[in-house]
């Protein structure tokens, strides 16, 4: 029973990087842009937070004691937005306004992210002067991984449900905010409009390039989130370069997976989460002989993403198909 | 009685790029309570000087007044600011939405977003004006008619007091067709204001007050309906006196050619598309097929084509060199294509099918030739000849046989698609929509080509959308309505109401219900 408890509540954690890229890219994908970029917009968000963090415990002169609360939260929260909303505007700027090919531009945009955050990355550890390639941040962290104080009274349903860090529960309730707006709101039947078809949205007096720029840039903040909450919470404030690994893919197919549904989005990290932590407790539930057995079960999720993606090529009804001009570039006077 | 103006146009001109100058000083004046036609063949500029009104486009110079005071409309919104609505040829909606989500996007109501309240507004308008649509339809389960009703209330939704129909009749039956018109009479007598573009002339006849008339992007004059006919309208539209008769000769010794037994198909998502489909073509005889746009005729020639699975049935094909019958459902493609079997679809888009944009008239030429050469290199010539033949005899317009064919006008695309195909001397030809988009001349054109080959002793089968065309070029005419067979006429004798019924034609399955007491 206890393993169990503990394999689902280090399960959730897994989960939620994948749940902000994946709401991030929902609501990208609805203006009709598919933002392949979210693996490099997650990682810059994550720098972004490193950044801003590690600017603070210095100001502070790496003493706890000397850390306002609100501001080691706020700080590298507001920078991991900043980060991620300015990689979103770079995308926007090349596939909106200049109608660049979005395949292109995203992986471009994937790769100088990556780019940009083991820059960074590798420019603080030399900062440091640290032996190890880290950089270390458990102050900061620590404010973060902050929990409800009544969590450890509650056993098995504490620590699988109210043992996590603010920015766990924040990842649901954006989706389902997320959720909420795409469908019954005004502003979401206007998103899905122009996602689904912008020379309609814009005969209907939509402003198609500014909601195609807002979304872009709001997903691209969310899935930023994700970053942050993975060094910060995930990670416990240790930064190390390429660690971040391929969730931003992973948060991509997962859209697919939740048929651009935020309350499907949901379902499918944790599932995801779980699946990655396989791994970790496989060998607590059954016997698998030599230790190298265990390796196979770093495959699953990746097996299961493939599987994912010929399942629901598969898929027929109509409502379940994707935005009908994603990936489309919109041009009003094209003849 | 005094008319209120609605809307009027001093000196609109537009232009795209240096060169393409789609309107030209246009003046229009169009009145509360009256129909008034815009007249003007493909590429006159009519559905811009449209677009220009409704915000979809700005014009480069000139005013535009409404209700006597001059306006600038800059964006759709601002064309429903001063109550202009805009059904487009192209309906504009989203698939995925109902009824009602496609007709409230957009707005910027005041209070709370409520689907319900939306709702029983729109069954407000359909009672209002003799509508009949489900507001929770979902917009891709709809007909055609249907989408083009949402449209219209959407428009009516905005409080729209000018309404403009671009080619509203092209994707409707006749019954359809006089069903709007009813709606639309009842509009004007409601006192709104209702321009419709059209270069259909006996609808302009039945249905409007007065005609404006464009060509080539200029205006050429006003002229009350009732005071005006045919001739004198074509005459405006074209600049020239034309004869609008098609020759139609009797069919020689026609032979079975291509016999379709039985065919059934299903699409991508398991839908059926064909169902049980046969009939015979003959050579020398053009076999024309009519039906609702979608109906399953695009299916039916790539079937013959080779380019579609059968799920069941056969087509036989008489080859007049052998004498031999081949089954063309065991053959590929390519077999096909050589045994002169020629498909030539023009689809919406003119260049999906068949040609490609980028490469010149002569890469488009070797496209169906490049196997025929034995060398490893590629063979010129020919095929420049060929394109060289086709821009002479078909007045191709280009600046030579080396431009990208995607920088020709949509007519001479066509023309090059179906010189190329009848080239090739083909023993069996189709031809869908050949004449999309094409103006009078050019239409007349391939009109004419079509009777060539047919009197060649070539087995022509025609898919049109055009009623009136179809029974005069057409020796017998198929009508299919989802995917079945509905009828099978003589062109000769049959009347457009008759196929108008066969197209909206359910087929009764077996009488095994026992329905038989209405």
């Amino acid at each position: 029973m206890n393993i169990f408890v503990a394999f689902i509540s280090s399960a959730i954690p897994l989960g939620v990087p994948l749940l902000y890229g994946s709401t991030g890219e929902i609501v990208t994908e609805k203006s009709g842009h598919l933002n392949l970029g979210i693996p490099g917009i997650m990682y810059v968000g994550a720098i972004s937070g490193v950044i801003g963090a590690f600017l603070y415990e210095m100001s502070c002169g790496n003493a706890k004691e000397n850390m306002v609360p609100a501001l080691a939260i706020l700080i590298p929260l507001l920078c991991a937005i900043a980060g991620s909303v300015l990689m979103g505007l770079i995308y926007s700027f090349l596939t909106v306004t200049l109608r660049a090919n979005q395949n292109v531009t995203g992986l471009a945009l994937t790769t100088f992210g990556i780019g940009i955050g083991n820059f960074f990355g590798g420019s603080l550890v030399k900062l440091v002067d640290s032996d190890m390639p880290n950089i270390i941040l458990t102050k900061t962290s620590n404010f973060f991984c902050a929990q409800l104080p009544f969590a450890d009274d509650c056993g098995w349903f504490g620590q699988i449900f109210l043992s996590h860090d603010f920015l766990t529960y924040a990842s649901i309730v954006i989706a389902l905010v997320v959720s909420f707006v795409l469908n019954r709101t005004r502003v979401g039947l206007n998103l899905r409009a122009v996602g689904e078809n912008p020379a309609t949205a814009d005969a209907a007096g939509i402003n198609v390039t500014r909601y195609k720029y807002l979304a872009t840039c709001i997903g691209s903040a969310i899935a930023g989130l994700g970053g942050l909450q993975y060094v910060m919470a995930y990670a416990n404030g240790v930064w190390s370069n390429n660690a971040f690994g391929d969730r931003g893919w992973m948060a991509i197919a997962l859209v697919i997976f939740a048929l651009w549904k935020p309350t499907m989005a949901i379902l499918g990290s944790f599932l995801f989460g779980a699946l990655c932590n396989v791994y970790n407790y496989i060998h607590h539930f059954f016997y698998l002989g030599h230790d190298a057995n265990r390796e196979l079960f770093n495959l699953l999720p990746y097996v299961v993403t493939i599987l994912v993606l010929i399942i629901t090529s598969m898929r027929k009804k109509r409502e379940h198909q994707p935005p009908q001009s994603l990936g489309l570039s919109y041009f009003r006077e094209e003849r | 009685m005094e008319k209120r103006v609605a809307i009027e146009l001093k000196n609109i001109t537009k232009t795209f790029g240096p060169k393409v100058i789609a309107n030209k000083n246009v003046c229009l004046t169009a009145n509360h309570g009256e129909i008034l036609s815009i007249l003007g063949e493909n590429g006159s500029g009519k559905t811009t000087l449209m677009n220009m009104i409704s915000g979809i486009y700005f014009p480069d110079e000139g005013q535009i007044f409404i209700g006597g005071e001059e306006v600038t409309i800059a964006s759709p919104k601002d064309a429903f600011t001063y109550k202009i609505g805009m059904i487009h040829q192209h309906f504009k909606l989203v698939d995925v939405f109902s009824a009602t989500e496609n007709i409230v996007l957009g707005l910027e109501e005041k209070g709370k977003y409520d689907l319900k309240e939306a709702e029983k507004k729109v069954d407000e308008i359909c009672h209002k004006y003799g509508f009949e649509i489900d507001p929770k339809k979902k917009v891709y389960t709809m007909s055609v008619s249907e989408k083009q009703t949402v449209e219209i209330i959407k428009v009516l939704y905005r409080g729209a007091d000018i309404l403009i129909l671009d080619e509203p009749t092209a994707v409707l039956t006749p019954q359809e067709t006089q069903k709007l018109f009813a709606i639309l009479r009842r509009m004007r007598d409601d006192g709104k204001c209702i321009i419709i573009i059209t270069h259909k002339l006996h609808e302009v006849l039945s249905l409007s007050d007065r005609v404006s008339v464009l060509r080539k992007g200029e205006y050429v004059g006003t002229v009350i309906t009732a005071e005006t006919n045919e001739s004198q309208l074509t005459e405006m539209m074209v600049g020239k006196k034309i004869d609008l008769n098609i020759e139609r000769s009797e069919p020689k010794n026609p032979v079975d050619r291509l016999e379709v037994q039985h065919v059934s198909c299903v699409d991508r998502q398991g839908a059926t598309v064909l169902d049980d489909i046969s009939f015979t073509a003959r050579a020398g005889e053009i076999l024309g097929i009519a039906g609702i746009a979608g109906s399953g005729q695009r299916e039916l020639l790539e079937a013959i084509a080779g380019l579609q699975y059968l799920t069941q049935g056969d087509i036989y094909y008489h080859n007049p060199k052998t004498g031999q019958t081949d089954d063309l459902r065991n053959k590929t493609p390519l077999q096909i294509r050589e045994l002169g079997v020629r498909l030539s679809f023009v689809p919406e888009d003119r260049l999906g099918m068949g040609l490609v944009g980028n490469m010149d008239i002569v890469d488009n030429m070797m496209l169906r030739s490049y196997r025929r050469g034995k060398s490893a290199f590629l063979e010129r010539k020919k095929p420049k000849d060929l394109a060289q033949e086709i821009i002479e005899s078909l007045e191709v317009v280009t600046p030579g046989a080396d431009t990208p064919v995607r920088r020709l006008s949509g007519g001479n695309v066509q023309k090059v698609l179906v010189g190329r195909e009848i080239s090739s001397s083909p023993t069996v030809l189709m031809a869908a929509y050949p004449v999309r988009g094409l103006d009078i001349n050019s239409s007349y054109l391939i009109y004419n080509l079509l009777n060539q080959q047919k009197e060649k002793g070539v087995a022509v089968i025609f898919v049109g959308e055009d009623l009136d065309v179809l029974l005069e070029l057409c020796d017998r005419i198929l009508v299919i309505g989802s995917g079945r067979i509905t009828g099978l006429v003589d062109a000769r004798t049959t009347t457009k109401e008759e196929i108008g019924l066969l197209m909206t034609k359910t087929v009764e399955t077996a009488p095994e219900g026992g329905s038989d007491n209405g």
